[in-house]
């Protein structure tokens, strides 16, 4: 299975949704889709990984990478919808206390 | 080219007359002798040509175009074919180069499991792939000291390999300063965050065991969490440490814990691999692996290890999905 993204300005806001598996074989489209995303000052990213099924490091690897990137260049990045398995890959890599990640995006009101 | 043509006619004329399977044959060598004078396709199509042309004068013409058709398409089939080939041997080159840096790495980044008279340790590194992005790390002072690193490289593959000889070197060089995890991992992250890339970063669990006052100290750099089973209580308890990867930015500051490890006391250091199942993520791995390792505590610590392993294999219907490695420590 591939993985997908696409993006969406909102505002100021730019706003990516992914989606699939992420891994070794499929990591790459999303690497070069990431290092294409231009990076002003001030700009805020926002990707939303509530569709992705499975991400293992090299994933991992990719939005660190951004993340690293969009910081030097004076960006914002925040990773949403992460579900209980990619939190927890997140928290035991550390990752949690240096980006900005939410996990539940959607506030369901009952 | 001459010659080839009059063998070929006379073959060609032989095999009209009595079409028998001799004839054949020799047809057959005599191809296979060209294929060694490395005559091309389209030089076989126009020496048969030719071979026609002579046999049969009246009727080539009528066939002359249909011919000259062939040698120009094979003179493509003989490019394509060509192309073919040259790729195959580039293939079995790097396939070459491929072994070479394995049986390297082999040498490289070999553990040799340490042995103790009242530690008993249990190790096992499986690669995915031909080289191994897992690496294990022992460090040990007569019986006094006994220090674990257990390491995974993101990705898989060559550039792990490469990042994980970086780690190996870092490791070598602690000489003394082995027995403090925090300083470890903080002078390692240093090493790696000057040397790698982005998007490359490595887990590493470090436990260092003072075997005279059997205290454990250990420190995480994003690494899964390991296992201690405590024998009296008969619980196992999670060695949680907080700690960033290694080489995601440059000045990282690592805290550590201490155990104290009794009589058959039992640690189990373990790399994704060995909890994330791709295709199952029904299954709690650490509750499976628990409840192994409570069953058959008795056993040796490379026994354990060994049996970790073909449960987590059967588990996946024996297609392991990631590089596997455990280290096992128990006290005896």
């Amino acid at each position: 299975m591939d993985v997908l993204i696409h993006f969406k300005e909102d505002g100021a806001k730019l706003c990516g949704f992914v989606e699939g598996e992420i891994d070794t074989f499929t990591a790459s489209g999303l690497r070069e889709e990431l290092e294409a995303v231009k990076i002003t000052k001030g700009l805020e990213i926002e990707l939303d990984l509530s569709k992705v099924n499975y991400m293992d490091s090299t994933g991992l690897g990719i939005f660190v990478a951004f993340y690293k990137r969009a910081t030097r260049e004076g960006g914002k990045v925040k990773l949403v919808g992460l579900s209980n398995r990619l939190q927890r890959l997140f928290e035991i890599t550390g990752l949690s206390e240096l980006m900005d990640i939410e996990t539940d995006k959607k506030v369901e009101f009952s | 080219m001459k010659e080839l043509e009059k063998q070929y006619k006379k073959i060609l004329s032989d095999y009209m007359i009595d079409k028998t399977e001799k004839n054949l044959y020799i047809g057959q060598n005599f191809i296979r002798q060209l294929i060694q004078k490395n005559v091309s396709p389209e030089d076989v199509v126009s020496i048969h040509k030719n071979a026609i042309a002579q046999i049969f004068p009246d009727r080539i013409k009528e066939v002359q175009s249909a011919y000259d058709f062939l040698i120009e398409v094979m003179v493509h089939y003989g490019m394509a074919h060509r192309e073919h080939q040259s790729l195959l041997q580039k293939q079995a080159e790097f396939e070459i180069e491929m072994n070479i840096a394995t049986n390297i790495q082999k040498t490289l980044l070999k553990t040799v499991i340490p042995q103790l008279s009242s530690v008993d340790i249990g190790m096992i590194s499986i690669p995915i792939r031909k080289m191994n992005g897992d690496y294990v790390h022992f460090l040990q002072d007569q019986e006094d000291y006994l220090s674990v690193a257990v390491t995974d490289v993101v990705g898989k593959g060559v550039p792990a390999a490469l990042c994980m000889s970086m780690v190996k070197f870092g490791l070598e060089t602690l000489e003394y300063a082995y027995k403090d995890p925090s300083y470890v991992l903080e002078v390692i992250n240093r090493v790696i965050e000057k040397g790698v890339d982005d998007s490359m970063f490595v887990s590493m669990f470090y436990g260092c065991l003072d075997i005279q006052n059997n205290i454990f100290s250990y420190a995480s750099a994003g690494h899964e969490p390991a296992l201690h089973y405590r024998a009296n209580e008969n619980t196992f308890y999670s060695l949680e440490a907080k700690g960033l990867l290694l080489g995601v930015l440059p000045e990282i500051k690592y805290s550590y814990n201490k155990i104290s490890l009794k009589e058959q006391d039992i640690v189990i250091i373990m790399t994704d691999g060995v909890t994330e199942f791709r295709a199952h993520d029904d299954v709690n791995s650490r509750e499976m692996i628990t409840s192994l390792i409570a069953e058959h505590k008795h056993q040796s610590a490379q026994q354990l290890c060994n049996l970790l392993h073909k449960e987590i294999e059967r588990i996946q219907d024996f297609k392991l999905s990631d590089d596997f490695s455990v280290v096992i420590i128990k006290k005896k």
